[in-house]
């Protein structure tokens, strides 16, 4: 299969998979009991107003026009206005989606810069002492609720020790005009070295709390990869040929160990935005997930689609990037997909 | 698992049955060799030791819980907040009820929402990965793009929104959770069975007359039983930590009822100083779920299968 046929036949499955996904959230947005018109004017509402409102919002057309007036709204980006904020949804996610971006993108950086250099040393020092921490920490990080690791640093680093901000993004005293909504990045691009020293350290617990469950896949998948690929002949003729250790371990080695590595580094970036729901509530991150929640409490409907839906074109695409990396670092996966088909 | 006692011995000759109780003899064997490998695992033999710990103080504990009436609505405001003491050893929560009694609750709750999810998902998962794997074709694609469709949002989001558009209760968090979890026993079942379907056995049952029913259940499915039990543990501790999150949100156990995630949540407001309220419980799902991998992990290594969460 030549790649660009790959990556069609990938990108057909993405589509698809999202297009199901709005039949699915649509679906269940009909035949939830509570009328949406009624829930917008509130329970003091007459029956009058709720049937105009109806009207007005299409509520009375054919599920078909529905649907194929809701694909209209989301293809232009128009998600309708959010019950709560009174503001167009497309704005609300717009403001919040960039707090949960830095925060997600932060943990996968924890995750990589810790997770593959414990695995290399496990492998290398297989069945030693870093290899069976490495175990334990795994074990414990896929064991343990992200949302219990949050609290826990809360107590530990944030009400003991008093190290870190126990919730929010910024300290009040400092003010940063928003230019991407990345913090990090409005704060070095203003110059206010001090605002952004405080990002950090607005970051570094929940960032942590988050990467935890990942880190221990990813140490423990690199470490088996690495294990797997150290035995082969080639491995051991450039050993022979005298080449530096370090140099065979993290160019040769794990070059061609980070396959596996690469799929599990997708999945959990995916898995991050979920488990990003809960990290959020725990620190008070004012991002998307934190909208998304407080939209569900109040039955924001419009709001609580727009976020399912930027969740599911995020994990969708990062599904498809990799599908990307994967089809051009090992050409092998190409020709699975062309068997399974 | 158990097969020795086939419907094909009612209708075909001595010889037959006489192969049938050979090849259990046979099937017998290798689970009585896999369990001796299991007892070896001192992990996996403290994984199953937790969770029949739990199961069955979760069962018993209106007998074995100190305080059985603070599962539910009980208010001692004079006692809110106590630190942990021989009257009560995880301490008491807001509004003065015992925090170990509660998380005893709790885990009723907790595993019989593994119950429903997995007797509901795993069943389905399964035949359909039966089907799309036998039959493959036009039949295959549709099933795995509906499992592709159902992948496509982190569960714990899917589950979420799919409970928000209903109403925020625990059946509604399990049914949306089941919704989901019949999908990854689908792509594991159907991925065993597409290879399994070319193999010699498959193709001597099918030339002796069996339909595909007896193709399927009896020939075919014994044979991913062992992927499919360990996914089922592994799945056991992952339910747990979805609903946690999901109750820790505010969308599945509703209070009073004592819901892991829910005490989790409420107690986050009376930190620093009362902090057993919130950590025990959140302790408690660890432990619990710590069993479920721990075992998970051990029948993982035990029949030598490549089963991911």
């Amino acid at each position: 299969m030549k790649y660009w046929q790959y990556l069609v036949r990938r990108l057909t499955g993405g589509v698809v998979s999202l297009l199901g996904l709005s039949i699915i959230i649509f679906g269940v947005s009909r035949i939830l009991p509570g009328n949406p018109a009624r829930m917008a004017l509130g329970a003091m509402a007459s029956e009058k107003q709720v049937r105009e409102l109806s009207r007005e919002m299409g509520l009375t057309d054919p599920l078909w026009q529905q649907y194929v007036q809701y694909m209209q709204g989301l293809l232009t980006g128009d998600l309708g206005q959010s019950l709560e904020t009174k503001r167009e949804v497309a704005t609300d996610i717009a403001q919040y989606l960039p707090a949960t971006l830095e925060l997600i993108t932060v943990a996968m950086m924890f995750t990589v810069v810790f997770g593959i250099p414990l695995g290399v040393i496990a492998a290398q020092n297989k069945d030693g002492a870093v290899d069976h921490a490495t175990r334990l920490v795994a074990f414990f990080s896929v064991s343990v609720p992200g949302f219990f690791i949050g609290v826990m640093f809360q107590l530990i680093f944030g009400y003991l020790l008093e190290w870190f901000p126990i919730t929010g993004r910024l300290a009040s005293e400092y003010s940063v005009d928003r230019e991407t909504g990345f913090l990090l990045v409005d704060t070095l691009a203003a110059g206010q070295v001090d605002a952004h020293l405080n990002v950090w350290l607005h970051l570094l617990l929940p960032a942590l709390a988050l990467s935890m469950a990942g880190m221990g896949q990813v140490m423990r998948i690199t470490r088996s990869s690495m294990i797997d690929v150290q035995d082969q002949d080639y491995v051991a003729a450039e050993r022979g040929f005298g080449l530096p250790s370090w140099l065979v371990t993290y160019k040769y080695t794990l070059k061609n160990a980070f396959v596996p590595t690469l799929t599990i580094l997708g999945l959990l970036y995916a898995s991050l935005l979920g488990n990003a729901f809960l990290i959020e509530v725990v620190f008070s991150w004012p991002g998307l997930a934190l909208y998304g929640v407080t939209a569900v409490m109040n039955n924001d409907f419009n709001a609580v689609v727009g976020v399912t839906m930027t969740i599911g074109v995020a994990f969708v695409s990062i599904n498809f990037v990799i599908d990307v990396l994967l089809g051009r670092v090992d050409p092998r996966i190409r020709l699975q997909v062309e068997e399974a088909t | 698992m158990s097969t020795e006692t086939t419907d094909a011995g009612q209708s075909t000759p001595e010889s037959e049955s006489l192969l049938d109780s050979v090849v259990s003899q046979q099937r017998r064997e290798l689970w009585a060799r896999a369990w001796k490998r299991f007892v070896s695992r001192p992990m996996s033999v403290a994984g199953l030791l937790i969770i029949l710990v739990v199961v069955v103080a979760a069962l018993l504990a209106p007998v074995v819980a100190p305080y059985p009436e603070h599962a539910g609505k009980y208010t001692d405001f004079a006692a809110a907040l106590q630190g942990p003491s021989l009257d009560h050893p995880l301490g008491t929560d807001h509004v003065g009820r015992d925090v170990l009694s509660r998380i005893l609750f709790g885990y009723r709750l907790s595993l019989m929402m593994v119950g429903v999810v997995l007797g509901f998902g795993v069943p389905v998962g399964v035949v359909l990965g039966l089907v799309a794997g036998y039959y493959g074709g036009w039949t295959e694609t549709i099933i795995m793009r509906l499992t592709d469709t159902a992948l496509a949002l982190p569960p714990l989001v899917m589950a979420l929104a799919i409970t928000s558009a209903l109403q925020p209760t625990l059946w509604n968090a399990m049914l949306a959770i089941a919704a989901l979890w019949w999908t990854w026993h689908t792509r594991l079942v159907q991925s065993i069975v597409a290879s399994e379907r070319t193999e010699e056995y498959v193709q001597a049952a099918e030339l002796a007359g069996a339909g595909p029913l007896h193709v399927m259940f009896r020939e075919i499915l014994p044979n991913t039983l062992s992927p499919i039990l360990v996914k089922v543990t592994l799945d056991a501790g992952f339910v747990i930590l979805i609903g946690a999150g999901l109750s820790f949100i505010g969308v599945g156990v509703q209070p009073p009822q004592p819901g892991l995630g829910t005490m989790v949540s409420q107690g986050t407001n009376y930190l620093p100083d009362s902090w057993w309220f919130a950590v025990f419980p959140g302790l408690a799902i660890f432990i619990l779920v710590m069993g479920f991998n721990m075992l998970g992990d051990g029948l993982r290594d035990v029949f030598d299968v490549e089963v991911n969460r």
